[in-house]
């Protein structure tokens, strides 16, 4: 049964969906809801929506309570009254939020609404499918788990009323070989497409927590994108100073070393990811970069030398974000500026601060590919 | 709709103790309306509670609102709601359907205490006890303009209506203030925004035969009427003669709604005056039910198998709290104090004179007057005067009351006092008027440009000012004219306003 309650609960959540949206700018630059995600759901908190009146503000407010306590003693900051029981002005200022639970897939969209996102053209598309089977079908035969129930049933009945086996007073339905039936499936193909990111971080001492803060927003926001556009994603993490090392997600955020920086030793590791597991026939491939900028001077050839021979031409998309750090030089942004216009699929950007997210994601991931 | 959709005839277990409920109840002398009693689950509970009690009202995002907080509290187990019931003729009552049978009982139990205090309390007798037709009526008629005038537009008008839903003149059902004006002087008035030149009836005819079929003297004499007419408007969109608590009523009667517009106003308004009493005598119907639950239960209802349950679900209810009263607990105390008072004999100009705190210790004169005079208590009394009669000094230290005030140096609520007349003053400034602002028309015409003007008297709380910005846009929808408020900004008179597009905060001179 449809209830008119839920007419009332899809509007309002209707509204609230409307204010997060207005706001996502907001919710994009400040990590707060990625420590909120679930499996599929993101809970959001929003302020709370209601509708305005007439009331006390909290200056000269007062009430009566009950219990213990000497006079001047601190009781709180005041509980909210919700249902006017009659406390002047016991309600708290702005502290006032509800929980929003948002699937990912809605959010993603949201995202592709405010940062105008072209949808991904996958490659390989017509190469790699899979099989799935999909019940849709009834048969008289098979297995007993398969056994439908109600169909099984249905018939049994029919069959004793039409033979006149059914007693009314004793209602007994005992199927016969006959009478049953089975769910039976079919397999079909679908293209599938998959996709594989790899992040690569400079974790040397030059790279402080607020920029890992800034990365770790960034990466929620595209990770939350490409698992909309790709049936299955394949995330892996390698962090690098003067060596790199492939760890998880955890180590990736969390670690911190010093030392000098060597990005061509990650590209190698990526390299490596990229020829054991992922053949770019199959795989849609991005790689995410993350740095201040800073790299040993001699390494930037060999750098550009692999960019150029082995990770580049198998990317869809190589994103390379230059975040600014007090310590470091951020040379090496120029660095790939000299190879940017030979390859379409190289995306560079620098972020100064978290307000910077926003248009590096769209610059990011405003190309399509 | 609502019989035939969720009505289910109560379980043989619960009619038996509903039949016993009912009869130890009147055996008490309690006397109230049928009760009909279902039996639901929680979500159909937080459905209903969402609703106010009734099963079908108009379509509004708030009740979606309200549900989803009852049903995240329900399931983050912050909290229950065990019962519900309506201010209806017959009451209907909505039992949670997992409620074990001990709460069933004592829920049962409270529940005829409410149906007494609604039936007898003098706060609601002008209450409609056919509110459930009403309400379906309500939603129907709703229903009807979303349909013709679209969701968005309904739904944006209701918002506005709703914003000032609680400026209401709450006692005005009991007192005949004036003789209702006539909703034709607004829609008289709502030509004027319309037409410029005064309307005169001029004949088509041929110019030598015009001074013949339209007399210029008769035409002056048209123009002369509707001259008056505009005069007469002018006087009715002027203020009113003395400040007018019943905003809605005042809207309702003079601003230039459509009329679709009028009768959603006028929606809202009927709803707010029918749940008013609840907030009025929340203390007195609490308490006067929990009473009535523990006394029937303790003497009569409770098994060695219930007593534990029943306990915990009374201690619970009882809690209190530092931070906020509980009503349940503050009813039935006071209700308790009031009978031990008076059948000791506690009251009267000889217990008034009495200083000898000993004496007054021992004081019984064996009245027994107590039961016989709660019952004129839960008749004559509302929140307010319930507590401005009864509240006594020895209460409040029974009671470990006290006082609290907001300290803006700390940011935090303190506890101010423990004195009773303080502790009283604040008790009765937080129930008065639901401890909300009182706010009047004063104006309807201010500065002879048919603006509206509403004056917050001041009683020491601040507006809180994020609101009455709002509120005031709303209230500018309704108007569709500037509207102002006048209130106090640190101990200043301050108006605020609003024009349409911008919001403005002036102190006030005087002169």
């Amino acid at each position: 049964m449809s209830r008119s309650i839920d007419r009332d609960l899809s509007r309002f959540k209707q509204i609230v969906r409307g204010r997060v949206r207005q706001q996502l700018r907001k919710y994009i630059t400040h990590g707060e809801m990625i420590g909120r995600q679930g499996r599929d759901l993101v809970s959001i908190p929003v302020p709370n929506i209601e509708i305005p009146h007439f009331r006390h503000g909290k200056k000269g407010s007062g009430g009566t309570g009950q219990g213990d306590g000497e006079v001047g003693q601190p009781i709180g900051k005041g509980q909210d009254d919700a249902d006017g029981k009659g406390q002047a002005g016991s309600e708290p200022g702005d502290e006032h939020f509800r929980e929003v639970d948002i699937t990912l897939e809605e959010l993603a969209q949201m995202l592709a609404q405010e940062l105008e996102l072209p949808r991904i053209e996958p490659k390989g598309k017509d190469q790699i499918s899979s099989q799935k089977d999909k019940y849709t079908t009834i048969r008289r035969t098979g297995p007993e788990s398969l056994r439908h129930l109600k169909r099984t049933y249905k018939r049994a009945l029919r069959r004793a009323i039409m033979s006149n086996e059914y007693d009314f007073a004793r209602p007994v339905i005992v199927p016969t070989r006959d009478d049953r039936l089975y769910r039976g499936w079919k397999t079909v193909t679908q293209p599938e497409t998959n996709a594989a990111i790899i992040y690569l971080m400079d974790v040397s001492g030059s790279m402080t927590d607020e920029q890992k803060e800034i990365v770790r927003i960034e990466a929620f926001w595209i990770d939350t994108w490409l698992k909309s556009q790709y049936d299955g994603i394949d995330i892996r993490y390698v962090i690098h100073d003067a060596v790199a090392k492939e760890v998880d997600e955890e180590t990736f955020y969390h670690t911190r070393e010093s030392g000098g920086t060597r990005i061509s030793s990650a590209y190698k590791i990526a390299r490596e990811i990229i020829a054991e597991d992922y053949s770019p026939e199959e795989w849609n491939i991005y790689c995410f970069q993350f740095s201040d900028g800073d790299n040993w001077g001699e390494d930037n050839k060999t750098c550009l030398e692999m960019l150029v021979q082995d990770i580049l031409p198998v990317c869809n998309l190589f994103c390379y974000g230059q975040v600014e750090s007090p310590y470091g030089s951020g040379e090496f942004i120029r660095e790939l500026k000299r190879i940017h216009d030979n390859f379409d699929n190289l995306v560079l950007s620098e972020i100064a601060d978290k307000e910077g997210i926003y248009d590096s994601i769209k610059a990011f991931l405003g190309k399509g590919k | 709709m609502f019989t035939t959709s969720t009505h289910r005839p109560l379980p043989a277990e619960l009619a038996a103790v509903q039949d016993e409920m009912e009869a130890r109840a009147k055996d008490y002398g309690l006397d109230f309306f049928k009760t009909i009693f279902e039996v639901l689950d929680y979500e159909e509970l937080s459905m209903f509670a969402a609703y106010g009690g009734f099963p079908v009202r108009y379509p509004h995002w708030r009740f979606g609102a309200e549900y989803d907080e009852l049903m995240k509290g329900y399931s983050y187990g912050l909290q229950k709601i065990y019962e519900m019931v309506i201010n209806t003729d017959p009451c209907f009552a909505y039992l949670l359907s997992c409620n074990a049978i001990t709460d069933q009982k004592l829920v049962i139990a409270h529940v005829y205490g409410h149906c007494d205090f609604f039936k007898n309390n003098a706060w609601f007798s002008h209450t409609n006890r056919k509110m459930l037709d009403q309400m379906a009526n309500h939603a129907a008629r709703m229903s009807r303009y979303i349909d013709r005038y679209g969701f968005e537009e309904v739904e944006t008008f209701v918002d506005a209506c709703l914003s000032v839903e609680d400026l209401i003149d709450m006692h005005s059902p009991h007192i005949r203030r004036r003789e209702p004006e006539q909703r034709a002087a607004a829609s008289a008035l709502e030509g004027k925004w319309t037409e410029d030149e005064p309307r005169v009836t001029r004949f088509k005819s041929k110019d030598y035969m015009d001074a013949y079929i339209n007399p210029p003297d008769v035409l002056e004499a048209e123009v002369r009427a509707c001259e008056e007419k505009e005069k007469e408007r002018e006087r009715l969109r002027s203020f009113p003669e003395t400040p007018q608590r019943d905003v809605l009523l005042f809207l309702l009667e003079h601003a230039p709604l459509k009329d679709w517009q009028h009768d959603v106003l006028s929606i809202v308004r009927d709803e707010a005056y029918y749940f008013a009493p609840q907030g009025q005598t929340k203390i007195m119907n609490e308490g006067w039910a929990s009473y009535w639950h523990s006394k029937i239960m303790t003497r009569h209802g409770v098994t060695d198998a219930d007593i534990i349950d029943y306990a915990d679900h009374h201690s619970g209810t009882m809690a209190t709290s530092r931070n906020r009263l509980n009503p349940y607990k503050l009813g039935i105390e006071l209700l308790k104090d009031i009978e031990e008072r008076w059948n000791k004999g506690q009251f009267g100009p000889e217990w008034e004179r009495c200083t000898d705190i000993r004496e007054k210790l021992r004081w019984d004169k064996q009245l027994g007057l107590g039961r016989q005079k709660i019952f004129e208590v839960r008749r004559v009394h509302n929140d307010v005067t319930f507590i401005d009669n009864f509240l006594t000094p020895e209460f409040c230290i029974k009671q470990n009351l006290f006082e609290y005030r907001f300290n803006e140096s700390t940011n935090y609520y303190e506890i101010a006092s423990r004195e009773f007349r303080a502790i009283k003053t604040q008790l009765l400034n937080g129930l008065t008027n639901h401890g909300r602002p009182f706010i009047y028309v004063k104006d309807g015409n201010y500065k002879n440009r048919g603006e509206l003007y509403l004056w917050h008297q001041f009683e020491g709380i601040e507006l809180r000012m994020d609101y009455a910005n709002d509120t005031l846009e709303n209230l500018g929808r309704l108007w569709r004219r500037p509207v102002h408020i006048e209130t106090m900004i640190d101990d200043k008179p301050h108006v605020l306003s609003f024009d349409g597009s911008s919001h403005e905060v002036q102190e006030v001179k005087k002169i």
